[in-house]
């Protein structure tokens, strides 16, 4: 117990003692560097590593005149698009660096002492009188504490320790609201709207919300938009403004979380091009609406092929078929791409029909 | 020798050093020792052993990557603001001027466009990021791949191990700060993984976020995360891997003087300090040149985070490859009963098997140790053919790995190569299955082919090259013994021994309640040992040699056993003559 380490010698193990079948010869001699016996080659050596040192002062130097010299702000394209301050700065840096840290290693390698020293291993394990001496303290400890011998201390003490450990997982609790059913609705759906939304609507005389262009939010006519167009749009609350105040109605973090569940996506193609009644029934003129987020795990869908109606995510290649009700065709996600029920408004302009018939976005446990 | 020494060993004498004119720095050392026992600590640190060897700096890399991490990662603390609340951009850049964005994003504009070195911060912290969790990863192939894992070093082996999942996800955590289009992608895709944990995961996504993503909180959650939480445990557990390093003394490479009771190498003080410190230099003075030259993450050109936006080709930080890759290649299994959403799509490649691989490689050395019942410590390194199994299993898990990777980049693959992307995740779907095997059986059989020349070079010495020509007219080439120092460094291993089972039922004949678990750990040792080369005894060698040794004074005349460099024009030194090392 004492030595547990492997003898080297005789390969014991097995319970055969079996000679080594060649003697260790011991350490090889040590052998002078050029530098231990010629006084030239030590001379050449310590030159070259204070060479070294006095390099990283004048990259340092340079570090300073191009902190001095260099503005950042106006010329970031500079130099291969990297910014001549950060070239400057970072080539001097590393310079100094560079030139510090060879110096060091030289001066280690060439000239510094070079004895390998022989150190003996100990094993790990403490002694066995140790160990039989930690056992009794702890025994004594155990004994004296009376842990064993009252048990309603211990199991008191036990379930105390165990309902405070809960304490700070209840405290977690205020991290975030309960989900609710906000996963089922966007904001294509009316009845989720605020009062200052709902008064805006009421100036509006208008019963269906349009489906109106990303960044812009200009409403969309049918004629708009020819066979093979792809358009990302948005429901066009997200770009209104409160009458009096001027203030956008959404902004800031309500709108990034509006817009990551209502972006949509509008492809128009030859009627006779769709395949399932869902989606002709839910177009207009050929013009499909889809949810732009990605059912497998959210990220907004992009790339179209513009003749074959397959709309590809650029995360993970899922492959999603316009013309048949967003069916998955390939990749790793399982639901087929929500539809939105697209109509025209009074006034001739894309509107939705009503929100969303299932959750937008990733699944989840309770999404049925 | 070139110091001059008489200065510092003059209070070593018999006189007291403070007896003599005040020495500052004496003076400061003896207030501190009278506190802190600071020579005893000296005494038994200053002049610690390491051996030296190449692939002992990989985990130095990693070490000095962190300092790097930290310092610069400082630095962007200065200015960053880890705010997701927005204003319009008025900074120095003029492409995004007037366009609203978080305090985040334009805080990181700001450091990159407004403050001086601060883009090469910034870029070197990321440069320094990559390369602490590549160094971990090499630094973790090497101890595996040697055995250096093995007792009494398991528990390092742990800490490691958590040390690279611990970097994975600060480094996903530092990524998302800047809140650019990308690092909101990258959230975007963390959202929907947690969000197909089963029963809680959207209870999980809305504590995480503070309601629906992407919410307002979620940057400055991470923030302290990055700065405070993650690094005060890799901290921790950096120092717990160091001052188990320390206690535990390194391994060694076998060889001669070179034993398993002892560790040779050069003194803490004052060649490895030097060494090392000026290691940390170079490792510091590469970032630098890297975050100079090599641009990475130039996040004004993604713009701010819009979650009806996206790049194509996006790719997430290399060390992701691996997730990235899982969930692209992954069947689209999802199963809907009882009005619940079970998502096995994302949660097997997401939640499940990069757990699983990476249990496999915590498990290994604890598998490997049950297998063999080797209770002994090993200080001594082994050669990766040594263990041909293991070495075989590495190979089969990064092979796994680059072809994760490769799928994480299948349409970069598709693109650049004019490939089918439905082709290449129908290939890496078959792939991942049967490549990996077939790297494990070529690895194990390469292995035992190299044992077995080093068993040839043991036995029948080296090719010189030189042909001889008999009397009858055939050629042979000959063969020289190797020197005793390089014979005894290939043998200085042990023997694998294969673990039976003693008796398949117990004495009433009933079959054993264990034999079940013995017979699987006989079949695993085998599996895993049986086809090694052992080394030769000592009396095949003395047959070997003395064989050699008769053939060698037949064919060449010679009266006496051959020296060893008859043939090639290495001369034997005498030993008066003091060999140079070249440097
Ligand atoms: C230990 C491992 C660490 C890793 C792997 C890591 C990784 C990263 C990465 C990849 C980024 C994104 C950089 C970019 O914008 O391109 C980042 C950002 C940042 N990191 Fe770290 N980091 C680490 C430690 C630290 C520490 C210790 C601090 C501070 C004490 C820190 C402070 C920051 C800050 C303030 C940012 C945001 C500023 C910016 O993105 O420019 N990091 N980190
Ligand atoms: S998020 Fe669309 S395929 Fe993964």
């Amino acid at each position: 117990m004492t030595d547990n380490l492997p003898e080297t010698t005789h390969d014991d193990h097995a319970g055969v003692a079996m000679q080594e079948p060649i003697p260790d010869p011991g350490l090889p001699a040590h052998e002078w560097r050029p530098t231990d016996v010629d006084p030239k080659a030590e001379k050449r050596a310590e030159r070259q590593v204070a060479g070294l040192f006095v390099l990283a002062i004048v990259g340092a130097i340079g570090f300073i005149v191009s902190y001095i010299a260099f503005h950042v702000g106006d010329n970031p394209d500079t130099i291969g698009n990297l910014g001549a301050s950060n070239v400057a700065l970072g080539v001097c840096l590393a310079v100094t660096l560079l030139a510090m840290g060879a110096g060091m290693i030289q001066w280690a390698r060439k000239l510094m002492a070079d004895h390998e020293i022989v150190e003996m291993r100990h094993p790990a394990s403490s002694s066995q009188e140790d160990r039989e001496a930690a056992v009794s303290i702890l025994q004594t400890g155990l004994e004296e504490s009376g842990l064993g011998r009252r048990p309603l201390v211990r199991n008191t003490l036990l379930a105390a320790g165990g309902i405070l450990g809960l304490l700070p997982v209840i405290m977690l609790r205020d991290l975030g609201p309960l989900p609710g059913d906000k996963l089922d609705h966007t904001i294509w759906d009316l009845d989720t709207w605020n009062a200052e939304m709902k008064a805006w609507w009421a100036t509006q005389n208008r019963t269906l919300q349009r489906v109106v262009r990303d960044v812009v939010g200009t409403p969309i006519k049918v004629t708009d938009l020819e066979i093979g167009d792809l358009v990302n749009a948005e429901p066009e609350v997200l770009f209104q403004t409160n009458p009096d105040t001027q203030a956008p109605l959404v902004e800031g973090t309500d709108l990034l979380v509006d817009k990551s569940k209502a972006a949509v996506i509008l492809h128009r193609m030859l009627p006779s091009d769709i395949v399932s009644s869902q989606t002709l029934n839910w177009s207009v003129d050929g013009i499909v609406c889809y949810s732009k987020i990605c059912t497998h795990v959210g990220c907004p869908i992009s790339l179209n092929e513009r003749t074959t109606h397959h709309l590809l995510c650029p995360c993970h290649q899922s492959t999603f078929d316009l013309a048949d009700s967003g069916r998955v065709l390939f990749g790793p996600a399982a639901r087929a791409l929500p539809q939105l029920e697209l109509t025209v408004d009074e006034e001739g302009y894309l509107a939705a029909r009503r929100d969303f018939t299932q959750p937008v976005g990733p699944s989840f446990w309770e999404r049925g | 020798m070139s110091l001059d020494t008489s200065k510092i060993a003059d209070t070593n004498k018999d006189r007291p050093a403070t007896a003599k004119k005040p020495n500052r720095a004496g003076a400061v050392a003896g207030w501190a020792d009278d506190r802190l026992k600071l020579g005893t600590l000296t005494k038994v640190f200053a002049r610690k052993v390491f051996p030296d060897h190449w692939s002992f700096m990989l985990g130095e890399i990693a070490l000095w990557s962190f300092v790097v991490l930290l310092l610069t990662g400082t630095f962007l603390t200065l200015w960053f603001t880890p705010s997701m609340s927005e204003s319009a951009y008025e900074g120095s850049y003029t492409q995004l001027r007037g366009v609203p964005m978080s305090d985040a994003y334009a805080s990181t504009l700001h450091i990159s466009f407004d403050v001086r070195g601060g883009l090469l911060m910034r870029q070197m912290h990321h440069w320094s990021a990559m390369l602490f969790i590549a160094a971990m990863f090499v630094h973790m192939m090497r101890t595996f791949v040697t055995g250096a894992f093995r007792k009494p070093r398991e528990l390092n082996w742990v800490i490691g191990s958590v040390l690279l999942l611990l970097g994975i996800l600060e480094g996903f955590a530092g990524y998302s700060l800047p809140d650019d289009l990308l690092s909101g992608t990258g959230l975007r895709i963390a959202d929907g993984l947690v969000k197909a944990t089963p029963v809680v995961g959207t209870y999980m996504s809305f504590f995480l976020f503070g309601g629906e993503f992407p919410g307002d909180v979620i940057i400055p959650r991470l923030y302290i995360i990055h700065v405070l939480l993650i690094p005060g445990l890799l901290l921790a557990l950096i120092g717990a891997h160091m001052l188990l390093l320390v206690f535990h003394k390194h391994t060694q490479w076998a060889g001669p003087g070179r034993t398993e009771q002892n560790v040779v190498g050069y003194p803490m003080l004052p060649v490895y300090a030097a060494k090392a410190g000026g290691f940390f230099f170079m490792v510091f003075g590469v970032t630098a040149l890297m975050g100079a030259l090599l641009s990475i993450n130039p996040i004004w050109k993604y713009g701010p985070y819009d979650p009806s936006k996206v790049t194509a080709g996006s790719q997430p930080d290399w060390y992701m490859g691996i997730a990235e890759g899982l969930l692209r290649i992954m069947p689209n299994w999802e199963t809907h009963i009882w009005g619940i959403t079970i998502s096995w799509n994302v949660m097997i490649p997401g939640q499940i098997i990069p757990f699983v691989l990476f249990g496999m490689i915590i498990g290994w050395p604890f598998l490997e140790q049950w297998v063999t019942g080797d209770k002994r410590e090993h200080h001594l390194l082994q050669r990766p053919r040594n263990a041909p199994t293991r070495t075989a299993f590495l190979a089969a898990m990064v092979t796994v790995y680059g072809l994760l990777w490769a799928a994480g980049g299948n349409d970069i693959l598709a693109t650049h190569f004019h490939w089918s992307l439905n082709s290449i995740t129908y290939f890496m779907r078959v792939a991942i299955f049967v490549i990996p095997p077939i790297v494990f059986y070529v690895t194990r059989r390469w292995c035992i082919g190299l044992q077995r020349q080093d068993n040839d070079r043991l036995l029948h010495g080296y090719e010189t090259g030189i042909i001889m020509r008999s009397a009858e007219g055939g050629y042979t080439e000959r063969h020289l013994p190797i020197s005793e120092a390089s014979a005894y460094t290939l043998t200085a291993r042990n023997r694998d021994e294969i673990h039976q089972i003693e008796s398949d039922v117990d004495e009433n004949g009933v079959a054993a309640p264990d034999t079940r678990v013995a017979r699987i750990r006989a079949k695993l040792s085998r599996g895993m040992f049986a086809d090694n080369v052992q080394k030769p005894t000592a009396e095949e060698l003395e047959e070997a040699r003395h064989h050699a040794e008769h053939e060698h004074e037949l064919e060449t005349g010679l009266d006496h056993p051959a020296a060893g460099h008859e043939f090639d024009d290495h001369q034997l030194r005498d030993a008066g003559d003091v060999p140079l090392r070249q440097h």
